[in-house]
């Protein structure tokens, strides 16, 4: 290793070095940002002024801002002006109130052409924060690889040249600890952000954001998955942005009431302790829990969306993970005070393919969508094989959900002859086939065959797959399951009109971390009206974009849940826990926001992002658009195979008797009956969200949310 | 080998003088909000809770590894690594891992015999077994 470092070291070249100012947070915020340029070496401070902050908050929306001016309308994913943006935001980095470590990373997709945005654990953005910066923009493209170094103890920032490190992240992961850090203990004060040779090659592209695990002498990951960010980070040549800080304690964010901030937490802290037991078993499985209860309610993504259950679904339920893989008894956060834990390893897992073959590795996770995207929706239900699929979509840099989704849809392809081993040379994607899904993985990595073809995802395959093919693009729209071009997250849709509205209305694409209402909708008919339905993709899309703007993750506010909760006015918003987030807020910052105002928060950035995707020629009605897949059955198999189900809807919410109707006939009236709702749902929601029935923001609502700046108006003002 | 501190609530008159000491010894001012050791009336009796030394929930849960047992099996807090979460209040099944607000760390008993030495009614004793 020694040697190795050596070699490694002496590849280094400093291309820029530049000096700043330490100076402690205050109240959350440093009110200071860093742009570094890796085109022409440039390294400066912008600071945030006020009204920045008032507008923006922070995180997400921190760099939502910077991207936004760093682009121009015509700027594409893979141009030197794209960025990719990291903040942390004002409540980030606190160690009390749990899942308070996320960093916001905003850059131009090149699955999309717009934003997106992603949420991710790990120290890197808190670090970054302590450091001195609320936010960074990184801008340009290297000619070679290149390292970003934040000092943040000595208050430096360095680009090196780095021609010797792996580019696969739990392979430069470790160089870099040996590389910056004094010693074994020094190591916990650094993070660094590094991608894969998948991201070399692929569309689907991830980042990976590191924290050293303490207990198990390794490096860990968290990803920024969704949208190729990781793409767009080795476009750009960058092999590992790197950040020091040390000496982090409880009053690192210096809040205005460090007292509230700890009683807050604490009490959070006791609640978890003792009700996740009883709860979702975060601590325990972390979020595989999902899998069998997904299974249960028949939303479990199968076969490409097909269907949500399956008879060997308990081959990949937690238990298994559990009992077989995963590492017990030890805590779990990616992030200090995060007593959900939910960040679960396999450890010594060894590796039966690819170029790792035989290495005994620390797998992080499954996820639940990981295990529905890797596992059950291609029919692999071995989880020993979506352990190996992860880890290989973790160290290649690519994103477990857009994989799992797109080789999806390659399989229902192959199941219906658009594909052969003529045209994917030599694969065979029978459902199931774990053993030729991870070929394609390596395949991508090495950036050869039906790997480069597949890793650009599923619109860029449509294209290829109807102009080298001839393959049916009407078939292909309807099973393909993505939408502005990014592949959906693993939950079956069809039976909550409102979930589809959740997808489809997603300002970055189909994500579920804006609103996940299947539960409210289809389960517990809470929300049965259009505008019920509205309000709840107003509110709840609304409620969860402000954990992006503060550096927070979403897992501690309803996947614990206070013992009287289900005695609340409204449970579903977890009332006592809205509280906690309101007083946490003015805590730290020594504002004084109410509940409404945290709305208020996001409803600027929210906003601010539609007119961006506008700006960026993709934020209008036609953009909102779903495939057919994931609003009823496509296939008289998919029709026959719930048909009591559909028959039953038929006649009593369509008014059609499906006697005598035969099932082709049956799948094209459902068809029209569930379109026709879903136009009517979002009527509803854009009427609720003050656009107009094309889905812009209206001149009122810009100036209502006071974030009618010219350059704002003067994108939707070509659309009113 | 566990080094604790053994409780006798029969014997205990709820004085407080082990809290004056704790206090003293550790935060250099009488404040039972500061002691190690706290004694509550409860049901004609006294709840007195102190850290047993051996369930050790709060060590597992440190994320920094700030707590560690000595060789006399006390479990110690390293205030140098703390980073301040609290997880371990929240995890200790008897409430003996002690903070109060504003506090940037928590802290608890270590076993020193000061208050087992001032008790005038022996409720308190230095035990060690194994």
């Amino acid at each position: 290793m020694t040697k190795d470092l050596e070699k490694i070291r002496s590849g280094h070249k400093l291309l820029k070095e530049w000096d700043y100012q330490l100076k402690p947070v205050d109240k959350g915020y440093n009110m200071r940002t860093l742009y570094v340029n890796i085109s022409d070496k440039t390294v400066k401070e912008k600071s945030v002024s006020e009204e920045m902050k008032m507008t923006f908050t922070g995180g997400k929306g921190f760099g939502m801002k910077l991207l936004w001016d760093g682009v121009t309308p015509e700027t594409k994913w893979d141009d030197p002006e794209n960025e990719i943006c990291i903040a942390a935001g004002p409540i980030g980095g606190n160690t009390n109130y749990p899942g308070s470590g996320k960093s916001l990373v905003v850059s131009l997709s090149p699955l999309t052409g717009i934003p997106i945005d992603s949420n991710v654990g790990g120290y890197f953005g808190p670090y970054l924060k302590f450091a001195g910066f609320d936010a960074m923009e990184i801008q340009g493209k290297a000619d070679k690889d290149v390292i970003i170094y934040i000092d943040g103890d000595n208050g430096k920032v360095q680009i090196i040249e780095a021609p010797f490190e792996a580019v696969d992240s739990h392979v430069i992961g470790e160089q870099i600890l040996d590389l910056f850090a004094e010693n074994e203990e020094d190591k916990m004060n650094i993070s660094s952000v590094s991608a894969g040779t998948g991201s070399d090659n692929a569309w689907i592209g991830c980042l990976n954001f590191s924290f050293w695990d303490k207990r198990r002498k390794g490096v860990r990951f968290k990803q920024a998955g969704r949208g190729g960010i990781g793409t767009v980070f080795r476009n750009k040549r960058i092999k590992a942005v790197v950040v020091r800080f040390s000496g982090l304690n409880g009053a690192s964010t210096h809040p205005a009431d460090l007292a509230t901030v700890q009683k807050i937490g604490l009490k959070l802290h006791k609640e978890i302790i003792a009700l996740d037991d009883q709860q979702c078993r975060m601590r325990k499985v972390g979020t595989a829990h999902l899998s069998e209860i997904m299974d249960e309610y028949d939303l479990l993504p199968t076969l490409n969306y097909k269907y949500g259950s399956h008879k060997d679904a308990p081959n990949i339920s937690s238990e298994v993970f559990y009992n077989e893989f995963l590492s017990k008894g030890k805590p779990d956060g990616c992030w200090y005070g995060c007593t959900m834990a939910c960040a679960k390893v396999a450890e010594d897992f060894e590796l039966k393919t690819g170029p790792y073959k035989g290495q005994k590795v620390l797998v992080d996770g499954p996820e639940y969508e990981t295990i529905g995207g890797c596992g059950s929706n291609l029919g692999i239900f071995n989880a020993r094989d979506v352990l190996e699929i992860n880890f290989y979509c973790d160290t290649y840099g690519l994103d477990t959900i857009s994989f799992g989704t797109m080789t999806a849809f390659i399989m229902e392809c192959w199941e219906n002859g658009i594909l052969d081993k003529e045209k994917t040379g030599g694969l065979d994607f029978t459902w199931g086939n774990a053993k030729d899904t991870l070929e394609l993985l390596h395949q991508i990595s090495r950036g050869e065959g039906f790997g480069k073809i597949a890793g650009k995802g599923i619109r860029q395959m449509k294209n290829y797959f109807e102009k080298h093919f001839g393959a049916d693009r009407k078939f292909m729209d309807d099973i393909g399951m993505e939408a502005k071009g990014l592949e959906y997250s693993e939950y079956v849709t069809k039976e909550s009109l409102a979930m589809q509205g959740g997808y489809g209305l997603a300002l970055k694409g189909p994500q579920h971390d804006e609103a996940w209402l299947i539960f409210m909708d289809m389960v517990q008919g809470l929300i049965p009206t259009f505008e019920d339905k509205a309000e709840a993709l107003h509110y709840f899309p609304m409620f969860r974009t402000w954990f992006g703007l503060q550096g927070l993750c979403k897992l501690p506010w309803n996947d614990i849940e206070p013992a009287d909760n289900a005695q609340t006015d409204e449970p579903a918003k977890v009332p006592e826990h809205v509280q906690n987030y309101v007083d946490l807020f003015n805590a730290i910052t020594g504002q004084s926001i109410n509940k409404e105002e945290l709305i208020l928060q996001s409803e600027r950035v929210y906003n601010f992002q539609r007119v961006f995707n506008i700006r960026m020629g993709k934020g209008l009605r036609e953009h909102d658009a779903i495939p057919y897949r994931s609003v009823g059955p496509v296939t008289v198999e998919e029709y026959e195979s719930r048909v009591e189900r559909y028959d039953k809807q038929l006649k009593e919410k369509a008014g059609i008797d499906p006697a005598g109707l035969s099932t082709e006939e049956k799948v094209k009236a459902l068809r029209k009956f569930r379109e026709d709702q879903y136009e009517q749902l979002i009527d509803a929601v854009y009427k609720r969200r003050g656009w107009t029935n094309n889905g812009v923001p209206t001149l009122e609502h810009l100036k209502k949310l006071g974030i009618a700046f010219d350059e704002v108006t003067a994108v939707v003002k070509k659309h009113l | 080998m566990a080094k604790y501190l053994k409780t006798y609530p029969e014997k205990c008159t709820g004085c407080g003088i082990c809290m004056d000491v704790c206090s003293e010894t550790f935060f250099k001012e009488k404040n039972p909000l500061k002691s190690a050791i706290k004694i509550e009336p409860q049901e004609g009796s006294f709840l007195m809770t102190v850290c047993n030394q051996t369930c050790r929930l709060c060590v597992d849960e440190c994320p920094v590894q700030a707590l560690t047992i000595n060789p006399a099996g006390v479990v110690l807090l390293n205030k140098n690594k703390c980073i301040g979460c609290l997880a371990c209040v929240s995890v200790c099944p008897i409430n003996a891992m002690m903070w109060y607000e504003g506090a940037h760390s928590p802290f608890k008993c270590i076993a020193c015999g000061k208050c087992a030495d001032v008790c005038p009614s022996q409720a308190l004793e230095i035990v060690e077994e194994g």
